[in-house]
C-alpha cells in the first residue's frame, strides 16, 4: 500500500527555488533514494516531509492523513521516524539513556515528574541496541562514540518510536566505508522486516545502488528522473548532469556487489 | 511652527550625539563577544577607566598648552592605556579560562568589574572627578534659534568616524580579516593556523580602546565617577542585542533607534528612561529573535553541552555528608548563635533560589540573567498579602511560588522562543520592566522604598523557629526540584538542551516542556523571595534587580552548574564569602572580586565539579 | 550546609572581637566601653560616606579623651558596610546586635535601607539612630517608637528652599528630580509649599531621569522648550555634574531663577569646579564661612586630623556623636527603652548650635545653611549663606499626629 504521498512540494528561499513541484510515492517497506548534486533540494524536500520546513505549496500525505506543515513532534507521533546529516545524539548522556528518552516520548511520559527516567524502559532500551548490535555500549557516554556507532545510534533512536516511515538524511555521512554497507543492509533488512518505509538521501552511490528499490533524482529542486536503479543508471539525462562517467561505474559495481 | 521644528530638530541632535557615544562603547562590547563569545562585564569598568584616565590625563596635557590637539591626543592616550589594561586582563585572566564555558567567562570579568570598582575609589577618591572641556568646543552653536553644545556636533561625527575606521579596519587590514572570520567561525581560524592567541589579545585591546575612548569622550560632559561602569553596560549591551551579537553596523542601527527614543521619550513619558531600553530590547527580540542585523546562530551540533549530564544518584558518601549537612543546618540554632542562625537562614533561601536556577541553567541549557525577577516578584506577592490584605504569613507564602510561577509563565511564553545569549537578555528585559513597574507603582508597591512589615506569625517569629520554617520549605523544594531532575521531565529538557532538533524529531515539544520547565524554576524563585521578604521584615525593588540575578549566578556557577547539588554548596559558599568580607573592610567589593576570580581558575568546574573529581580520584585511588 | 563556612567566619569575628576588647580594657580605666553599631553605605556612597565615618571617630577620640561618657565609659563605634541594599543591612544590623553585642545602632544612606532597618529596629526593639536616610516616610507614616532621625528630612529642606524664593515673582516652575523616592517626595513637597510662597506659582514641565544615568542633552531640551520662569532642581552626583554643564552650554540657566537642593553640600560642589552657576539657591554646607568657636574648632580639628577639608559628612557625623553622647549621659542606662525615652525632646548642644530631637516626629532639628551659589578661584562656593535652623521647617504638629497614628 501506499504509504507517502508528495504532491508538488515548492519551496523557495529568497530568490533561490530548493524545491519546485517535487511529487512522489513511497510504500510501506519499499527504500526510495533521493539523490543529487550539492545544493540540489535533497535536504529542503527531506525537511519538508519531516516537518522542519514548512513547504511553500503542496503536500504531504502519510497514510491518507495530511501532515503538510505540521510540526516534526507532530509529525513523528504519526509514525515517522529520522536520523540527521550531522549526528544530532543527546551528547551529554549515555547511549542506553539515549534509547530510554526516545522511548520516554514514544510513550507520551516527557512531563512525567514522578517516575525516575533511568529506571523507565531499559529493557526495551537495551532490545534495540542489541537490535542493531550495539548492546555492549550501552552504558558508555555517548560523547565518547566514533562516529559511526553514532549513527547507528540515531537510527535506533528513530527506531525507538516503531515509525512507520524512516526518514534518514544521509545516513552514512562519514562512515568508513566497510560501515556504511553494514548500516545500509541493516536498514534494508529491518525495513523489509517490519516493512517500514525508508525515505533516504546519500551521497554514497554504492549506498543508493545497492539498497534502493527506487531513485528519485533531484537537480536545482526538480526531480529530472525517478525509477528503479536500472532506469535512474539508464537515464541519459541523469547521466549527463549527475553520474558521470566515474559515477556510473561506482552504480554498476555496486550492482553487482549487492546480486553478485 | 519654525520654533517648533527648531526645536525638534534640536532634541533629535541631542539624540544623535548620545547614540554616538553609546555607539563607540558598544562596538568594542560586540566585538570581544563577537570573537571571543565572552559576554565582558568589564566593557563598564574600561569605559569608566577611560574616563578616568582622561581627567588624569588630558588636564596634566592641557597645562602645556590649551589646544584641541593635546586634548585629543590626552583623550587617545587614555584610550590607549585602558587598551592595555585590556591586554593585561586578556593574558592573565582570559587566556586561562577559554576552555571554561562561557557562562564562568562573564563570572570572572564579573571579578574584574567589583575589583575595579573598589581600586577605582582608591586610586581616584571618591569624590567625582570633572574632567576640563574640551578647548575650541567648550561654546554653544546656534541651530535655527536653539544653542547647542559644538562638542557634541563633534560627538555626532564621532560616531561615524570610528564606524568608518572600524569598517577600513575589517576590510582592509589581515588582522581585520581574521577577526571577522573568527566572528563568523571560530574554529576554522584555528584550522587556518592562526595564532589564536595573539588575535584574542588584538581583539581585547581594541575592546577596550573603544570603550576607554568612549569614557575619555565623556569627560566634557559627566565627571568621573565610581557608578559610571555600571550605568553604561546594560545600555551597551542591550544595544549590542538590538543591533545583533558580533554586528557592527546592528550596534550602530541600535544606538541610533535608542539615542532618539530616549531623545523623545523623556517629552512624552518623563519617567520612561528607567526602562525604555529594556522595553525597546523585549520588544525586539519577541519579533526579530536574532536582534536587527544578527545572524542565527546555532551551537555546533558536535559541542558537548554544558551542565547536568546524566545525574548520578546519591552514593554513600553523598548520603553521609547530605545528612550531616541536614542535621547541621537542624541543630544550628541550639549551638550556633543567633547571627549564625541568620546567616544560615539566608543561605537555605539562596540556596533554593539558586537550585531553581540552575534547574534551568544546567538542566535546561536555558541561561536566564533575570531570575531575581521571580524571586522578586514572590516577595512582593507575600509583602502585599500581608500589608494590604491583612492576610497572615501562611497563605502570604503560598502566594510567593505562586506569583513567581505565573510571572514566570507569562514572561517565559515569549523567553522560550529565543535561545542563548539572546534568550538570556530577554530574561534581564523582562526582569528589569518588572523591576521598573515595582519602582515606579509607588501607590501598590511603596517605590524604590519598598513595603515594610512583613514579618512571620506569632509562632514563627523567632529565629530558630523561622530558620526550621525556612529550612522544611526549601529543603522540601530543592528535593522536590532535585527529584524532577531526574525523573522524565528533566531528562527531557536536558535531551533538549542537547539537541533541540533530535528531541522534537522523537516527539518532544521543546517549546512547552522549556516553558513548563521555565514556569516551575520560577514557581520556586518565588517560593525562596517569599521566605526572604519574611526573614527580613522589609522588600524593596532591589530584590528584582540585575545583582541579585547575578549573585544567584554567582552562585550556581562557583557550586559547579554541572552538579546536582552544586548550587546549594554554592549558594553557601558566595554568601559566606560576602559575609565575612563585607565586615573586614571598606573595599570588600575587591576582595570578593579577588575570590570569585581564584574559584574561577582553581575550581573551573565550580566547587560541585571539584568534589566530584575528588571522589572520582579516590574511588580509583581504592580500587587497584 | 553553609555551617562549615560559618565556623570560619565565627573564628574571625571572634579574634577581632578579642582584640578590640583588650584595646578597650587599655585605654578606658573604668567600665565597658559602650559599643555602639554603625552601618552605612561607605562602599558604595563613599564620598559621603567615608568623611561622615571620620569625624565619629574623632568626636569619639574628643570624647574619651575627656573621661568619655556614663561617667568614664569609652565610647566605641564598631563599622559595618550596610552593602547599600536593604537586605544586606539587616543582616549586618542583626550581626552588630547579636554577634557585637552592641547597645544600639545608628547609621544608614539611603532611605530604602533606612526604612528597613527602622522596621527591623522596632521588631526586634532596639533604638535606630538614623543619621543620613532623608525620606519623609521615615519619621511620618513609617515612624516608630525605636527609629529617631537627625538629618533634615527632604521635606525640610524642600522648605528651607521654598522659603528663601518666598516674595519672588516666577510663576511658571519646572522641577528636575532623579526619578527614586528622593527626588519624587521633593518634587512633591515642592508642588505643595510653592503656592504658599510664590501665590499663582504653577508646574509646567517634569523630568524625572534615572539615577545615574541622566541623558543631559535630552533632559535640558525638554526643559529649555517649555520656557519655564525658574527651576527646582533635585539632582545631584554625576547627574548634576552633567545637567549643569549641559544647561551651561545650551543656556538654560540664563535668566532663570534656580532652586537646588543639597548643591551647595561640599560633596556635590567640589566636582562642579568652575561650571558652578552663579546665583542658584541652595541647601549645603559652606564649612570655612559658620561662625561660632565651636564649629571653628571642629574643621580645625578635622583638617588636622585628616588632612583634608570637612564635608558635609563630616559636619553630620561629629554632631550625631555629640548627639548620641548626650543621650547616654543622660540616661546613663544602655536599656534601649530608658534611651528612646531620652531622646524625647532632648536637647543638645551641638557644634551647629542647639539640636533638639522633636518627640513628636522623632525627627532632629538640626537644620542647613541656605544661601547662592557663585564661584571663587574656579571652585563653587556659597555666599550670602544662613543657617536655617530644622526647628522652623519641621512638619506641623497635627500633620505628624494624622501620618503617624495612620
Amino acid at each position: 500500500m501506499t504509504l507517502l504521498v508528495v504532491e508538488n512540494l515548492n519551496k523557495r528561499f529568497g530568490g533561490v527555488v530548493a524545491a519546485r513541484n517535487v511529487s512522489f510515492a513511497l510504500a510501506a517497506g519499499e527504500m526510495l533514494a533521493m539523490i543529487g548534486p550539492n545544493g540540489a533540494g535533497k535536504s529542503t524536500s527531506f525537511n519538508m516531509v519531516g516537518g522542519q520546513l514548512r513547504p511553500d505549496s503542496g503536500r504531504v500525505v502519510l497514510a491518507g492523513q495530511d501532515i503538510t506543515g505540521l510540526p516534526p513532534r507532530a509529525i513523528c507521533r504519526l509514525g515517522v521516524g529520522r536520523s540527521f546529516q550531522v549526528a544530532q545524539p543527546f551528547l551529554s548522556v549515555s547511549v542506553l539513556e539515549n534509547l530510554q528518552m526516545a522511548l520516554i516520548a514514544h510513550a507520551g511520559r516527557t512531563r512525567d515528574m514522578i517516575s525516575r527516567a533511568d529506571a523507565l524502559f531499559r529493557d526495551e532500551a537495551l532490545g534495540l541496541l542489541a537490535e542493531l548490535g550495539m548492546a555492549d555500549a550501552a552504558a558508555r557516554p555517548m560523547n565518547t562514540l566514533a562516529y559511526g556507532d553514532v549513527k547507528r545510534v540515531e537510527l535506533a533512536i528513530a527506531l525507538a518510536g516503531k515509525p512507520r516511515l524512516l526518514l534518514m538524511d544521509e545516513p552514512t555521512a562519514g562512515m568508513a566505508p566497510g560501515e556504511r554497507a553494514a548500516l545500509m543492509r541493516l536498514v534494508a533488512a529491518i525495513a523489509r522486516r517490519s516493512s517500514i518505509g525508508v525515505l533516504f538521501t546519500e551521497h554514497d552511490m554504492d549506498a543508493v545502488f545497492a539498497h534502493a528499490d527506487r531513485i528519485l533524482v533531484l537537480v536545482r529542486g526538480e526531480i529530472i528522473a525517478a525509477g528503479s536503479p536500472e532506469e535512474v543508471r539508464a537515464n541519459p539525462e541523469v547521466q549527463r548532469v549527475y553520474l558521470g562517467t566515474s559515477g556510473l561505474r561506482a552504480a554498476l559495481r555496486a550492482r553487482a556487489a549487492a546480486h553478485g | 511652527m519654525s520654533v517648533e521644528f527648531s526645536f525638534l530638530l534640536v532634541q533629535a541632535l541631542s539624540g544623535l550625539a548620545s547614540a554616538s557615544s553609546l555607539f563607540i562603547i558598544a562596538s568594542g562590547l560586540t566585538l570581544v563577544f563577537g570573537v571571543t563569545r565572552i559576554v565582558n562585564f568589564a566593557h563598564g569598568s574600561f569605559y569608566m577607566l577611560g574616563a578616568y584616565m582622561a581627567v588624569t590625563i588630558v588636564p596634566w596635557l592641557l597645562q602645556i598648552e590649551r589646544s584641541p590637539t593635546l586634548f585629543f591626543l590626552g583623550v587617545l592616550l587614555s584610550a590607549f592605556v585602558v587598551g592595555l589594561l585590556g591586554v593585561a586582563m586578556e593574558i592573565l585572566l582570559l587566556r586561562r579560562i577559554y576552555k571554561v564555558p562561557e557562562l564562568f567567562q562573564l563570572l570572572a570579568t564579573f571579578g574584574v568589574v567589583l575589583m575595579v570598582q573598589d581600586a577605582v575609589l582608591h586610586i581616584w577618591g571618591p569624590l567625582d572627578i570633572s574632567g576640563p572641556r574640551a578647548p575650541g568646543l567648550r561654546h554653544g552653536v546656534m541651530i535655527l534659534d536653539q544653542r547647542f553644545p559644538a562638542y557634541e556636533l563633534f560627538l555626532i561625527c564621532a560616531g561615524p568616524l570610528v564606524l568608518g575606521l572600524l569598517w577600513l579596519l575589517m576590510h582592509k587590514t589581515r588582522f581585520g580579516i581574521l577577526l571577522r572570520a573568527a566572528t563568523r567561525d571560530r574554529e576554522m581560524v584555528g584550522a587556518l593556523g592562526v595564532n589564536q592567541a595573539l588575535l584574542f589579545t588584538g581583539t581585547l585591546f581594541l575592546g577596550a580602546f573603544l570603550a576607554g575612548l568612549g569614557g575619555a569622550l565623556q569627560i566634557p560632559r559627566v565627571a568621573a565617577s565610581a557608578q559610571m561602569d555600571l550605568s553604561i553596560i546594560t545600555e551597551a549591551f542591550v544595544v549590542t542585542v538590538i543591533g545583533g551579537m558580533g554586528s557592527i553596523g546592528g550596534a550602530f542601527l541600535a544606538a541610533l533607534l535608542i539615542g532618539q527614543l530616549q531623545a523623545f521619550g523623556v517629552l512624552i513619558f518623563p519617567k520612561i528612561t528607567l526602562v525604555l531600553v529594556f522595553l525597546l530590547m523585549a520588544l525586539v527580540l519577541v519579533v526579530k529573535p536574532w536582534g536587527l542585523l544578527g545572524r542565527p546562530e546555532a551551537a555546533p551540533p558536535s559541542a558537548m553541552p554544558e551542565g547536568i549530564a546524566s545525574p548520578r544518584g546519591f552514593g554513600v558518601l553523598d548520603k553521609i555528608l547530605a545528612v550531616l549537612a541536614l542535621l547541621l543546618a537542624a541543630m544550628l540554632p541550639l549551638f550556633g548563635d543567633a547571627y549564625a542562625v541568620k546567616v544560615a537562614t539566608e543561605v537555605l533561601i539562596f540556596a533554593l533560589a539558586a537550585f531553581s536556577l540552575n534547574f534551568l541553567v544546567g538542566n535546561g541549557g536555558i541561561v536566564s540573567f533575570g531570575h531575581a525577577a521571580y524571586f522578586g516578584l514572590g516577595a512582593y506577592a507575600s509583602a502585599l498579602m500581608v500589608t494590604r490584605l491583612g492576610l497572615p504569613m501562611e497563605p502570604a507564602l503560598l502566594a510567593a511560588p505562586l506569583a513567581g510561577g505565573f510571572f514566570a509563565a507569562l514572561f517565559g511564553y515569549f523567553i522560550v522562543r529565543l535561545q542563548g545569549i539572546y534568550l538570556a537578555m530577554l530574561t534581564l528585559a523582562f526582569a528589569q520592566i518588572a523591576y521598573a513597574v515595582c519602582f515606579q507603582w509607588v501607590e501598590v508597591t511603596g517605590g524604590d522604598n519598598g513595603i515594610v512589615g512583613v514579618w512571620p506569625s506569632t509562632w514563627a517569629a523567632s529565629r530558630s523557629a523561622y530558620h526550621y520554617l525556612v529550612l522544611v520549605a526549601a529543603v522540601l523544594g530543592i528535593f522536590a526540584l532535585r527529584h524532577v531532575i531526574y525523573a522524565p521531565f528533566g531528562a527531557s529538557l536536558r535531551a533538549a538542551r542537547d539537541s533541540s532538533a533530535r528531541a522534537e524529531a522523537i516527539g518532544i515539544d521543546v517549546r512547552a516542556h522549556r516553558w513548563l520547565g521555565f514556569t516551575i524554576a520560577g514557581a520556586a524563585a518565588g517560593l525562596a523571595g517569599g521566605l526572604y521578604a519574611f526573614s527580613k521584615g522589609s522588600i524593596d525593588p532591589t530584590l528584582l534587580g540585575i545583582p541579585l540575578s547575578v549573585d544567584f549566578l554567582a552562585m550556581i556557577l562557583l557550586g559547579g552548574m554541572q552538579s546536582v547539588m552544586g548550587p546549594v554548596l554554592g549558594a553557601a559558599a558566595f554568601h559566606s564569602i560576602k559575609d565575612i568580607f563585607m565586615p573586614l573592610t571598606d573595599h570588600w567589593r575587591f576582595l570578593l572580586g579577588a575570590a570569585i576570580i581564584a574559584l574561577v581558575l582553581i575550581f573551573p568546574r565550580g566547587l560541585g565539579g571539584a568534589y566530584a573529581s575528588l571522589r572520582a580520584r579516590f574511588a580509583r585511588g581504592g580500587a587497584p | 550546609m553553609g555551617s562549615i563556612f560559618l565556623g570560619r567566619r565565627a573564628l574571625l569575628a571572634g579574634g577581632a572581637g578579642l582584640a578590640a576588647a583588650a584595646a578597650g580594657r587599655g585605654a578606658a580605666a573604668q567600665g565597658a566601653p559602650i559599643r555602639i553599631g554603625e552601618l552605612n553605605s561607605y562602599s558604595r556612597m563613599a564620598a559621603f560616606c567615608i568623611p561622615y565615618r571620620n569625624a565619629m571617630q574623632l568626636a569619639a577620640e574628643q570624647i574619651n579623651a575627656v573621661g568619655g561618657v556614663m561617667g568614664g565609659r569609652r565610647l566605641e563605634f564598631i563599622f559595618r558596610d550596610d552593602g547599600a541594599t536593604p537586605g544586606d543591612a539587616v543582616r549586618v544590623a542583626e550581626e552588630l546586635l547579636t554577634r557585637e553585642n552592641v547597645a544600639f545602632i545608628a547609621g544608614t544612606f539611603l532611605s530604602n535601607v533606612g526604612l528597613a532597618v527602622a522596621d527591623f529596629a522596632n521588631q526586634r526593639k532596639r533604638l535606630f539612630f538614623a543619621t543620613e536616610p532623608l525620606s519623609d516616610a521615615l519619621t511620618m507614616a513609617q515612624g516608630n517608637r525605636y527609629t529617631w532621625r537627625l538629618r533634615p528630612s527632604t521635606f525640610m529642606q524642600t522648605r528651607m528652599l521654598v522659603e528663601a524664593a518666598r516674595g519672588r515673582t516666577q510663576k511658571r516652575w519646572a522641577i528636575v528630580a532623579p526619578n527614586y523616592e528622593y527626588g519624587q517626595s521633593a518634587a512633591a513637597n515642592f508642588k505643595r509649599l510653592i503656592g504658599s510662597a510664590i501665590p499663582g506659582a504653577e508646574i509646567i514641565a517634569e523630568q524625572y531621569p534615572a539615577l545615574g544615568r541622566v541623558d543631559a542633552g535630552a533632559t535640558v531640551g525638554a526643559l529649555a522648550q517649555a520656557r519655564p520662569d525658574a527651576i527646582f532642581n533635585v539632582l545631584f552626583g554625576p547627574d548634576l555634574t552633567a545637567f549643569v554643564r549641559e544647561g551651561n552650554t545650551r543656556g538654560l540657566f540664563e535668566r532663570r531663577f534656580v532652586l537646588s537642593l543639597l548643591t551647595g553640600e561640599p560633596e556635590y560642589m567640589i566636582p562642579l569646579g568652575d561650571e558652578t552657576p552663579e546665583g542658584w539657591v541652595v541647601t549645603g554646607y559652606p564649612w570655612d564661612q559658620v561662625e561660632g568657636a565651636e564649629h571653628r574648632a571642629f574643621v580645625a580639628a578635622y583638617r588636622a586630623r585628616f588632612n583634608d577639608t570637612p564635608r558635609k559628612g563630616s559636619l553630620l557625623g561629629y554632631v550625631t556623636v555629640q548627639v548620641l553622647a548626650n543621650m547616654l549621659n543622660r540616661a546613663n542606662s544602655l536599656d534601649n527603652e530608658v534611651l528612646v525615652d531620652t531622646l524625647r525632646d532632648l536637647r543638645t548642644d551641638t557644634v551647629v548650635g542647639n539640636v533638639t530631637m522633636r518627640g513628636i516626629d522623632q525627627q532632629g532639628t538640626m537644620g542647613t545653611w541656605v544661601g547662592e551659589t557663585t564661584q571663587r578661584n574656579g571652585q563653587g562656593i556659597m555666599r550670602n549663606a544662613r543657617y536655617a535652623d530644622g526647628a522652623d521647617f519641621m512638619f506641623p504638629e497635627e500633620e505628624v499626629r494624622a501620618a503617624r497614628r495612620a
